[in-house]
């Protein structure tokens, strides 16, 4: 209880806000370091997966593949990075090291939700719409992208809350973020540090959450929520009188 | 408004034949069929038998591997497949609608590719949801909020955007229940009675084939047409035993359903006129085996006049005849016919063609009007 009452005094106290290794230059490094990786990710995966996905083709592949930058441990890419690519100072992207790893992370779940959700835009939909003369193109843009999208905005959620929380171990091989408060602060044994650190990291994560969930409701079409708002409309088409005397 | 057919839009299979990569057996042998300006042609037949493929391949959604498709006499390589599209009507079992459209934006969607104005497209929605019998209300609607059989509705409203010439329905009904299938096959037939489309439509199922079909094309495995013609004329006399198994039992009972009782021979039967006598009235009941006469007096029938009322005096027009009960219209099928007769004291259904009479129904006739 007795840290819980120092970190609060940790976070009255504005000379821990201001200057160069202050909450808000550390936050902003943190957010333009997570940004940086989530856009490049995007740039590099989304058109990909999009494009295999809407062939239905190499599915397995393209998942299997950004599956290995799941399945290597971001610490291993910083640690076996910091002693190829160095530890030098990049603006923006704080190492390359760091930049590398955490696009790699960033990866798999955008390439999964892009491609699960157009492989899985229903053949009938599609039928229909290429049935109606519709271009490859249109039926890409038109019809399999915005019944995608909810899916594709899900990837870029998750892949953006793993990336903020593991921006954190960048501090490990230099550069800055708020990870500098926990590796620092485990440095010289400066506990309140640490757990100023861990708080400000939990809380950007959480409203990344919260703001993209937001952004990802907004981008999803009004059809595909309106079967769980409003219930069917009974058939209420009148009843033909020959029917009815049949 | 009952529109005429489009000359130009008949379709022509010519020697088509369609082999998938990888197959050894073509998926549709080759195959010639005229599918005649205006008409519901039904193309049914077991599981692999090609119907959906010969279907699709009339838009092209698969090409054929030989052979040719021509409709209106042009052949449908002559244009883009995309264009070709556009100018038919494409109707499929999952219907496909698409899902983050209204009903209205999913109806407009060809009107919108072509370019159409806005009132224009307004104008051709509002029609079409009146032509498939939906409500206004459910244009601001989103499919997953409509049944299934609203959604086929649509999803036909939708086809038929563009006023095609040419329908192609791939199981239309395959999805909903037994009876919004019959209301929906009902209202396929007086849809076609305004709007005179070429429709080919592939189904499994004999009675939708009987019900909705000009013509039925009856396919078997690989493609092979085993037999050709109107509901009736399989019915009556199937090709092979292909067709006759497929075809089913109590084919003389389908028949029944779609036979009216105007194709029968309605002329005699224990029918006298008004002014015969007693003598002359027993004499047909006789030859007819009959313990009954019907006593008619122009264009009107009186009633029925039992045997043993007849007394040998005057003439039959001055006995008092019971009223006839058992009433079929020329329209009624001849299952109706047999229903009324079987409930029918003298065995013998009246035809009234409004107050006129239209002459009797029999067992009798109705056999000879099978064999025939």
């Amino acid at each position: 209880m007795e840290v819980f009452g120092d970190v609060l005094s940790w976070f009255n106290d504005r000379a821990n806000w201001r200057g160069p290794s202050g909450v808000a230059v550390r936050l902003a490094e943190h957010v333009q370091v997570s940004l940086a990786a989530i856009v490049v990710a995007m740039v590099v995966a989304l058109p990909v997966a999009i494009w295999l996905g809407h062939k239905r083709r190499f599915g397995t592949l393209a998942v299997n593949i950004s599956n290995i930058g799941r399945a290597l441990p971001s610490f291993a890419i910083l640690a076996v990075g910091s002693q190829i690519l160095g530890t030098r100072e990049v603006p923006v992207i704080m190492t390359t090291t760091t930049f590398v790893a955490l696009v790699a992370l960033a990866i798999p779940p955008l390439v999964t939700n892009a491609y699960v959700g157009m492989a899985e835009v229903p053949a009938e939909v599609r039928d229909a719409a290429r049935g109606m003369g519709q271009s490859d193109r249109q039926v890409l843009f038109g019809v399999e992208l915005p019944l995608a999208v909810p899916l594709i905005m899900a990837g870029v959620r998750t892949s953006a809350v793993q990336v903020v929380a593991t921006a954190t171990i960048a501090a490990v091989v230099g550069g800055g973020g708020l990870g500098r408060y926990i590796i620092d602060g485990f440095a010289v044994q400066d506990h309140v540090r640490v757990v100023a650190g861990a708080v400000l990291v939990a809380v950007l994560s959480l409203a990344t959450e919260v703001t993209l969930s937001g952004v990802q409701r907004l981008v999803t079409p009004a059809g595909l929520r309106a079967s769980r708002r409003t219930p069917r409309i009974a058939d209420v088409s009148p009843v033909d009188p020959a029917l009815q005397a049949a | 408004m009952t529109a005429r057919p489009d000359p130009a839009a008949a379709i022509t299979f010519d020697s088509v034949t369609k082999t998938f990569p990888g197959s050894r057996q073509p998926a549709v042998a080759p195959l010639d069929l005229e599918v005649p300006s205006g008409e519901i042609v039904v193309l049914i037949g077991p599981s692999g038998c090609g119907k959906t493929t010969t279907l699709r391949m009339v838009n092209r959604l698969i090409e054929p591997t030989a052979g040719s498709i021509a409709i209106g006499g042009v052949d449908v390589r002559r244009q883009p497949a995309t264009e070709l599209r556009r100018g038919i009507g494409y109707v499929i079992q999952q219907v496909g609608l698409f899902p983050h459209r209204t009903i209205a934006q999913n109806v407009a969607t060809l009107p919108r590719m072509l370019g159409w104005d806005k009132a224009r497209i307004g104008a051709r929605v509002d029609e079409l949801v009146e032509l498939v019998g939906l409500e206004q209300g459910m244009l601001d609607r989103y499919p997953a909020e409509l049944s299934g059989g609203q959604q086929q509705r649509v999803g036909v409203a939708r086809a038929l955007a563009a006023d095609p010439p040419v329908l192609l329905m791939d199981e239309p009904f395959g999805a909903v229940d037994p009876i919004v299938r019959g209301r929906l096959q009902y209202e396929l037939l007086a849809l076609q009675e305004r709007v005179r489309k070429t429709i080919v439509l592939v189904t499994h199922d004999i009675d939708e084939a009987i019900t909705v079909g000009d013509r039925i094309a009856v396919l078997n495995t690989g493609g092979v047409l085993e037999q050709y013609g109107s509901p009736d004329d399989l019915l009556a006399h199937p090709a092979n035993e292909f067709v006759e198994a497929f075809l089913g039992a109590e084919r003389s009972l389908k028949r029944l359903t779609l036979a009216k009782v105007s194709d029968l021979e309605l002329s005699g039967g224990p029918v006298v006129p008004a002014d015969a006598t007693p003598t002359e009235a027993r004499e047909v009941m006789d030859r007819e085996a009959s313990n009954w006469v019907g006593v008619v007096r122009g264009d009107r029938f009186l009633g029925w006049v039992p045997r043993e009322a007849l007394d040998g005096q005057g003439t039959i027009g001055e006995i008092e005849a019971a009223p006839p009960a058992a009433l079929v219209r020329p329209a009624s099928s001849l299952r109706e016919a047999l229903e009324v007769i079987m409930n029918s004291r003298s065995s013998v259904a009246v035809v009234a063609d409004g107050e006129r009479f239209g002459g009797v129904v029999t067992l009798e006739k109705i056999r000879a009007g099978l064999e025939a």
